[in-house]
């Protein structure tokens, strides 16, 4: 049961997430309950009020789970975008450079990209006499936000690329400059194309933060495990796990309904 | 090519191309082009397509750059790697076959648009000319609609205002009736009229013969990169001399 349902959490199915396997995660919830009280030793609290004891711990765990995705995606977003310009610069250098750099980390897998951070990055930065702590839940952000950024760079390009050429002519003809027609004529008919992609890249993007676990963040998942082994109740490792797993639902969720209401609206538009 | 080196006009020419190469690739474009305008004159280039007619406006306001040659406008030369591209593109103002406007701005807002970004005009001035240009091109009551909303004819000429609130000294027009329905042709054809009578020098492009018999001081037959042959419309369509202009004419009138 607990398989079934984290297999339902993936970034894939969340995209075309249909009612069936909406109904098919109430359910398993449901049935978790009364399974877990054919288990349970006679005298331990109930599910629900274990869940509620621990609910402040993994809340704050699932909290840390947003704020790296948070930050990931403004640093990813930054400079994904400044990428894709990149990758239609007309120095040649700039645009090869840019193409690599984006298909490398775009190739590259989340966890293996935070591995790297972790080991490759210090753990404070000191610059003059202040001294900034870079804790790990920094470094996972900076790995997160490497592979949204690649991403991002694709989903910029794609975008600038999908505005026809002649109002890149039209826009020099009337004595605009490179960048000046960039801003001005092409990312505006194209920013409106590029929001449902970027919002999916970010619920893959926070679907991706329990990843930092194996680095030790005390996020949510870390914060579940701590749970369970601190109960010592193998019966409740079920209904915490779908308590963690409910709490990504709810958050991400929304935004891929969001994201399918903007895909078709600008699809009409065209 | 004889006399093209004599501009028929006296008074020293706006834009001047002499000798100009332009090949993309292995395919030459444009193979030794000459030609003058003189300000407040009215060229007409025809040609079959693919005869280069494009390139030559594209290379007049260095959307292009040429291989070889020279082309000057108002004196000042454009094949050069100095070249100044705001101001050329400031004396020049050119018009789409497709009109290119921004669909993302309004008609008014399309015309505005360069004064203030780069020209940086005031926005006050620039809007007050702007309106009064789109009425020019007879578009009063259009100026809060968006590309998407105007008919083709429409659109071309809010792109013939945009082009105009830089104050250009020459005017090229690119094929622009060639993508409209036949009933919005005229009203598109009706506007460069005024524009030419007004003294405006224009360089077009052109399929509408009937129009460039009409407006036209000079005709350029252009084929496979070479004028073939140029003169006033009443020498160049009654009697042709080469052979190549009297199978092109005769093909499309």
């Amino acid at each position: 049961m607990t398989s079934s349902t984290q297999n339902t959490s993936s970034a894939a199915w969340l995209a075309r997430v249909t009612p069936v396997a909406i109904m098919a995660t109430l359910v398993a919830m449901a049935v978790s309950i009364p399974l877990t009280h054919a288990f349970a030793a006679p005298g331990d609290p109930g599910v629900i009020a274990t869940l509620l004891r621990w609910t402040p711990v993994i809340a704050t765990g699932f909290g840390l789970n947003l704020i790296m995705s948070f930050v990931a995606v403004i640093l990813g977003t930054a400079s994904g975008a400044l990428l894709g310009i990149a990758q239609i610069s007309t120095i040649g250098w700039v645009r090869k450079s840019a193409f690599l750099f984006t298909e490398f980390f775009r190739n590259a897998p989340t966890l293996v990209l935070l591995f790297f951070c972790m080991f490759l990055l210090p753990f404070e930065i000191t610059i003059g006499d202040t001294t900034i702590p870079f804790p790990p839940w920094m470094k996972a952000v900076v790995g997160l936000a490497l592979s949204k950024m690649a991403y991002v760079s694709e989903i910029v390009r794609g975008g600038l690329q999908s505005i026809p050429s002649t109002q890149w002519e039209a826009a020099e003809a009337l004595g605009f400059s490179r960048w000046d027609t960039l801003w001005r004529i092409i990312i505006p008919q194209c920013v409106k194309r590029m929001l449902p992609p970027w919002m999916n890249t970010y619920a893959i993007l926070i679907m991706s933060t329990p990843l930092a676990s194996v680095l030790g963040v005390h996020e949510g998942l870390t914060m579940t495990r701590g749970a369970i082994s601190a109960e010592g109740r193998p019966e409740m490792l079920a209904p915490f796990y779908l308590y963690l797993l409910a709490m990504f639902f709810i958050y991400t969720y929304p935004i891929s309904l969001w994201t399918i209401r903007l895909e078709r609206r600008y699809a009409v538009q065209g | 090519m004889k006399g093209q080196l004599m501009p028929e006009s006296p008074s020293a020419p706006i834009v001047s191309l002499r000798d100009v190469r332009k090949s993309f690739g292995s395919l030459l474009v444009l193979d030794g082009v000459s030609l003058d305008v003189a300000q407040g004159e009215v060229a007409c280039i025809i040609g079959p397509s693919g005869s280069g007619k494009s390139t030559i406006l594209r290379c007049i306001n260095a959307l292009v750059p040429i291989d070889s040659g020279s082309i000057t406008v108002e004196g000042q030369e454009v094949n050069r790697p100095d070249l100044d591209k705001l101001a050329l593109r400031r004396k020049v103002g050119m018009v789409f076959q497709q009109y290119n406007l921004f669909p993302h701005r309004t008609a008014l807002q399309n015309v505005m648009m360069a004064p203030i970004h780069v020209l940086k005009q005031d926005r006050k001035t620039v809007e007050e000319r702007a309106r009064a240009l789109i009425a020019k091109v007879r578009l009063e009551g259009k100026e809060d609609a968006y590309p998407g909303e105007l008919s083709g004819g429409q659109q071309q000429r809010v792109a013939i205002a945009r082009s105009l609130a830089m104050n250009p000294q020459v005017m090229l027009f690119d094929e622009v009736t060639a993508a409209l329905d036949p009933e919005t042709v005229k009203e598109v054809l009706v506007t460069i009229r005024e524009l030419a009578e007004d003294g405006m020098t224009c360089i077009i492009v052109t399929h509408e013969m009937g129009f460039a018999r009409e407006l036209a001081r000079n005709i350029y037959f252009i084929d496979k990169g070479v004028i073939v042959e140029h003169g006033p419309p009443a020498t160049l369509f009654a009697n042709p001399r080469h052979e190549r202009t009297r199978a092109f004419l005769d093909q499309i009138l």
